[in-house]
C-alpha cells in the first residue's frame, strides 16, 4: 500500500491538534482498564442485542459488529466543508430524481445518455409523472465518504435506497459516554442523539395528507433481516409502529394497518424493503414481504414512502460518474466533494484500461452492494485477479473500475495492540422541506491489516465519530 | 396497537410462564425423588409428570428407559419437545425480539439475557450436575421477567396482552397439575391420611409456591380437599384458577374492541361460576370432569382472544369491480373465512415454534 493519511498522527511523533485531548487521556489509561472496558462494551452489546444477521454460511446466526473504542475525530472546519458538500450533492440528486421522473431535462440536454437511464433496471417507469411530497425522493441518504489526504474527501457511493447503520452511530455514542464519561468532559463533542427526532420530523413532512398528526410506520422485512435491530430501534425511538408487509393492506388505494382496534390509516411508510419486494402486484410477484397495491396507493397520492420508489436510478454505480455533472446542471455550482475517477467498463476504452491495470484497480459490480462481488486489485492474488478478469470479460457492462484510493487510517485496537486501520464515513442526510443531518455519521473500520473493505458483512467494525465543536 | 405485535406479546408471556411451570414441576419431582421409595414408584412419578404435558408418547419415541436423567434431558434441553425449557425460552425470546420496540429496554434485556445465560448453562450442563440450582434459576428468570414488566411497562394494551398471556397460561398449567396429581392420588397408589400422602400433597403445594400459604390459610393438617380448594377457589392465591380468571377478565375489559364481546362474556361467566362454587360442588361433579371442562373453556378463551385481537382483520372490502353481484359477495365472504382460519393455523404453529 502507498502511504496513507493517519487521522490521529501527522507524523510518527506528532499528534494532530484535534486528537490532543484524546491522546493525552489515552496515555493515562492503564492497559487493564482499557481491556476491561472493551470487554464491558462487548457484553453490553450482547445483552442489548445489537446484532446483525449474517447471510450465507452461518445463515440465521446473530453476530456482533466489532466496536472499537478509539473514536474517529473530525475537526469543525473540515466538517463544515463536508456538510456543505453533502447538502449540495444530495440536493442535486433529489433534483435529478424529480427530473428523470418528470421532464427529463438532463437527458434532453444530453448530459447523461438517455439509454443509461431508461435501460437501467433501477429506473421505475411506474413513477413517471407521479407527484411525491415536497418533490423529495431520497428522504434519507447514507453517503459513503473516504479521505485520501489533508482536506481531500471522496464520495464512494450515494446510497439512496435503504441505507442502514444509523443505529450503530447512536449506540456507539451511547456506549462511549457510558464507558468513558470523562472523555466527554474534556472534548466538546457535537451531540447526535437527536437523530430520531429529525428523522420523525422528516417522515411527517413526507405525508401527502394535510394532517397535523400523520400516522408514520417503519416497514421491515422482519426479524431475520440483517438490519432488523435498526428497524426496531428506530421505530421505538420515534414512537411509531414497526410493521411487516402482512400488517398492512391497501383498500381503495389507501393503506391501512391491522390493529387490535380494527383498521388504522397509514400516511407515511419509512420502508426498509427494496423496491423489488415492496408490492408483489407491481414488482416481484413472489415477494411475501410487501403490500399488494402499495404502488397504486403511492400513485394516487394517498401514502408517502421514504424513500420514494425508484431512487436506485440515482445511486447506481453506472450513474455515479455523472453526479458532478448533475450538480453543475441543476445548481450551477462546482462540486464541493470529489468523485472518484471511474472507468465504465461498458465503454470500450475504459474496459481496455481496466483490463490492462486490473492489479492496481478496484473493480465493482454496477448493481452490487455490501462489499460483495468486488475486486481490490492490490490486495488480491494473481489467481483472484485472473478469475475476476474472466467475469469482467463475460459481462463488461456490469462493472466499473476505480483507482485504489489510499484510504485514511485511524488507530484501532487489534490483537497485537493499537494499529492503524482503514476507515470510511457514512453521514446520514435527511431531505425534506430542508436538508438536515446530525454532525458526523457512522465510521466503519476494516479490521484486517491493509484491508480496504469496511462492510460489516466482510468483517468490518465501527467507531464512534466525533465532530469537535470550536 | 398492531395485531401482530399483540400476538407476539401474548405468546412471549405464555412461553415465559410455561418455562416456569415446567421448571416448577421438574423441581418438585426432583425433590420428591430424594424420598425413600421403590424404583417403580419413582418411575411412576416421572410418568405422571410427563402426563401433565401430554408428552408420554413423544418421550417414549426417543428414550428406551425412563430415568430421571432422561426425563430431565427431555424436559430441559430437548429442542424437539415444544414444552422443554429450551423450547419455551427460545420462543419467548424470539417473540420478544420480534416486538422489542414495544417493550421497555429492561423487559427486552431481561428476555435476551435469560436466553444468553441459558446457553452457558446448557454448555456447562448445569441441569445435570445440579438440577435444583438450574430449575431455581429458570423460576427466578421468570419472576424477573414478570417483575420488570410490572415495574417498567406503561399500562396500555401492550401490557394487557402480556398479562393476558401470563394468566391464561398459568390457569392452564395449574389446572393440568391438579388434574394429574389428583388422578394419581385417586389411583390408590397413596393411602389417604398417611405420611406419604402428606409428602405428596406438600410437594404439590410447593410446586405452585403454596406450601406456606396453605399453613397460613388453614392452620391445619394438609388434606386433598383443602389443597384443591386453595388452588381452585382461593382468589388471593396467585396461581389459583380464580386468581388467573380474575386477571383474564380485567385485562380483557381493558382491551375491549368491537369483536370481543363474546370472549369477554365467556371469561366473565367462567369467573362468576368459579366464584359461586364451593369445593364440595366441584368434588361432587368429579375433580377430573371439572378440570377437563375448565381446560376446554381456557382453550376456548385463548381461541377467542386470538380471533378477536391477534389475528389480523381482513380488509373490510376486497378490491372488486364497482358493482359486485350478490353471488360474488358470497363467494368472497367464504374466501374471507378461509383466509382467517388459515391465519389461525399459522398462529397455532406459533404455539409450537414461536
Amino acid at each position: 500500500m502507498p502511504n496513507f493519511y493517519n487521522e490521529m498522527y501527522s507524523d510518527a511523533a506528532t499528534i494532530r491538534p484535534h486528537y490532543d485531548a484524546f491522546a493525552e487521556w489515552l496515555a493515562q489509561q492503564s492497559p487493564d482498564v482499557i481491556q476491561q472496558k472493551r470487554a464491558e462494551a462487548e457484553l453490553t452489546f450482547q445483552r442489548v442485542g445489537i446484532t446483525f444477521a449474517v447471510y450465507g454460511d452461518d445463515a440465521g446466526k446473530e453476530r456482533l459488529i466489532p466496536f472499537d473504542i478509539i473514536p474517529r475525530v473530525i475537526n469543525a472546519a473540515e466538517w463544515t466543508r463536508l456538510q456543505a458538500g453533502l447538502v449540495q450533492r444530495v440536493t442535486a440528486l433529489n433534483r435529478f430524481l424529480h427530473d428523470v421522473y418528470h421532464d427529463q431535462n438532463i437527458l434532453k440536454a444530453g448530459v447523461i445518455p438517455r439509454e443509461q437511464i431508461l435501460n437501467n433496471a433501477q429506473f421505475r417507469p411506474q413513477m413517471q409523472g407521479v407527484k411525491v411530497p415536497s418533490d423529495i425522493y431520497a428522504n434519507i441518504a447514507g453517503v459513503d465518504i473516504v479521505r485520501a489526504g489533508e482536506g481531500e474527501f471522496y464520495v464512494l457511493e450515494d446510497n439512496l435506497r435503504v441505507p442502514s447503520g444509523v443505529s450503530y452511530m447512536l449506540e456507539n455514542r451511547k456506549m462511549m459516554m457510558r464507558l468513558f464519561p470523562a472523555l466527554f468532559a474534556r472534548n466538546r463533542v457535537a451531540p447526535v442523539e437527536h437523530y430520531p427526532d429529525l428523522l420523525l420530523d422528516n417522515l411527517r413532512s413526507a405525508s401527502p395528507q394535510d394532517s397535523s398528526d400523520p400516522t408514520v410506520v417503519v416497514l421491515t422485512p422482519g426479524m431475520y433481516n440483517s438490519a432488523y435491530f435498526e428497524h426496531a430501534f428506530l421505530a421505538q425511538q420515534m414512537g411509531v409502529a414497526l410493521v411487516q408487509g402482512q400488517d398492512l393492506y391497501v383498500d381503495r388505494d389507501t393503506v391501512y394497518m391491522r390493529t387490535t382496534q380494527g383498521p388504522k390509516r397509514v400516511d407515511v411508510i419509512y420502508r426498509r424493503i427494496d423496491d423489488d419486494y415492496l408490492d408483489p402486484r407491481a414488482f416481484r410477484e413472489e415477494s411475501t414481504l410487501g403490500v399488494p397495491g402499495l404502488l397504486d396507493a403511492v400513485r394516487a397520492g394517498n401514502v408517502g414512502l421514504a424513500n420514494a420508489i425508484g431512487t436506485g436510478v440515482a445511486d447506481d454505480k453506472s450513474i455515479y460518474p455523472f453526479v458532478p455533472d448533475m450538480i453543475e446542471f441543476y445548481l450551477g455550482e462546482k462540486p464541493i466533494l470529489n468523485n472518484v475517477p471511474t472507468y465504465q467498463c461498458r465503454k470500450k476504452d475504459d474496459l481496455q484500461y481496466t483490463l490492462d491495470n486490473l492489479a492496481q484497480l478496484v473493480v465493482k459490480e454496477v448493481h452490487g452492494a455490501g462489499g460483495y462481488g468486488m475486486l481490490v486489485g492490490p490486495a488480491s492474488t494473481k489467481a483472484e485477479v485472473e478469475a475476476f478478469r474472466a467475469r469482467l470479460l463475460a459481462h463488461p457492462e456490469g462493472y466499473i473500475a476505480q483507482p485504489t484510493l489510499a484510504l485514511s487510517a485511524c488507530p484501532t485496537y487489534v490483537d497485537a495492540g493499537v494499529a492503524p486501520r482503514h476507515i470510511d464515513l457514512r453521514p446520514f442526510v435527511l431531505s425534506g422541506k430542508s436538508v438536515t443531518m446530525v454532525p458526523g455519521g457512522l465510521t466503519r473500520v476494516a479490521l484486517q491489516e491493509g484491508s480496504l473493505v469496511v462492510n460489516s458483512s466482510q468483517g468490518g467494525g465501527t467507531k464512534d465519530t466525533w465532530i469537535l465543536e470550536n | 396497537m398492531l395485531s401482530r405485535t399483540a400476538d407476539h406479546l401474548f405468546w412471549m408471556a405464555r412461553y415465559t410462564e410455561r418455562a416456569e411451570n415446567t421448571a416448577r414441576m421438574l423441581d418438585v419431582r426432583v425433590q420428591y425423588s430424594l424420598m425413600p421409595q421403590s424404583a417403580q414408584a419413582e418411575q411412576q412419578g416421572w410418568r405422571t409428570m410427563l402426563g401433565v404435558s401430554e408428552l408420554n408418547a413423544q418421550f417414549n419415541a426417543k428414550h428406551d428407559t425412563l430415568t430421571q436423567k432422561a426425563v430431565i434431558d427431555f424436559m430441559v434441553r430437548d429442542p424437539d419437545n415444544p414444552s422443554s425449557i429450551v423450547s419455551c425460552l427460545r420462543a419467548a425470546r424470539e417473540n420478544a425480539r420480534a416486538v422489542r420496540g414495544a417493550l421497555t429496554t429492561e423487559v427486552w434485556e431481561t428476555e435476551n439475557t435469560t436466553w444468553l445465560v441459558l446457553q452457558q448453562h446448557l454448555k456447562n450442563r448445569l441441569y445435570e450436575h445440579d438440577p435444583g440450582a438450574f430449575l431455581e434459576w429458570v423460576k427466578y428468570r421468570s419472576h424477573m421477567s414478570r417483575g420488570v414488566t410490572l415495574g417498567t411497562m406503561f399500562q396500555d394494551e401492550a401490557f394487557n396482552f402480556i398479562r393476558l398471556g401470563t394468566f391464561l397460561e398459568r390457569a392452564d398449567n395449574t389446572a393440568r397439575i391438579l388434574d394429574v396429581k389428583f388422578r394419581f392420588l385417586a389411583s390408590d397408589s397413596i393411602q389417604p391420611a398417611t405420611q406419604r400422602e402428606f409428602y405428596y400433597l406438600a410437594a404439590l403445594l410447593r410446586s405452585v409456591s403454596a406450601f406456606e400459604t396453605y399453613r397460613k390459610v388453614y392452620r391445619d393438617a394438609i388434606t386433598p380437599t383443602r389443597v384443591a380448594e386453595l388452588l381452585i377457589l382461593q382468589q388471593k392465591m396467585p396461581r389459583s384458577l380464580m386468581a388467573c380468571l380474575c386477571g383474564v377478565v380485567s385485562n380483557l375489559q381493558d382491551v375491549r374492541n368491537e369483536l370481543s364481546h363474546e370472549t369477554e362474556r365467556l371469561a366473565q361467566e367462567l369467573y362468576a361460576q368459579l366464584g359461586s362454587m364451593r369445593i364440595e360442588d366441584i368434588l361432587e361433579e368429579g375433580l377430573h370432569q371439572f378440570l377437563t371442562r375448565f381446560l376446554r373453556s381456557i382453550e376456548e378463551l385463548g381461541n377467542g382472544i386470538g380471533r378477536d385481537f391477534l389475528i389480523p382483520l381482513e380488509p373490510p372490502v376486497q378490491e372488486v369491480e364497482p358493482e359486485p353481484e350478490p353471488e360474488l359477495m358470497q363467494t368472497q365472504s367464504q374466501t374471507h373465512t378461509q383466509t382467517r382460519s388459515g391465519t389461525q393455523s399459522q398462529s397455532q404453529t406459533q404455539t409450537q415454534t414461536g
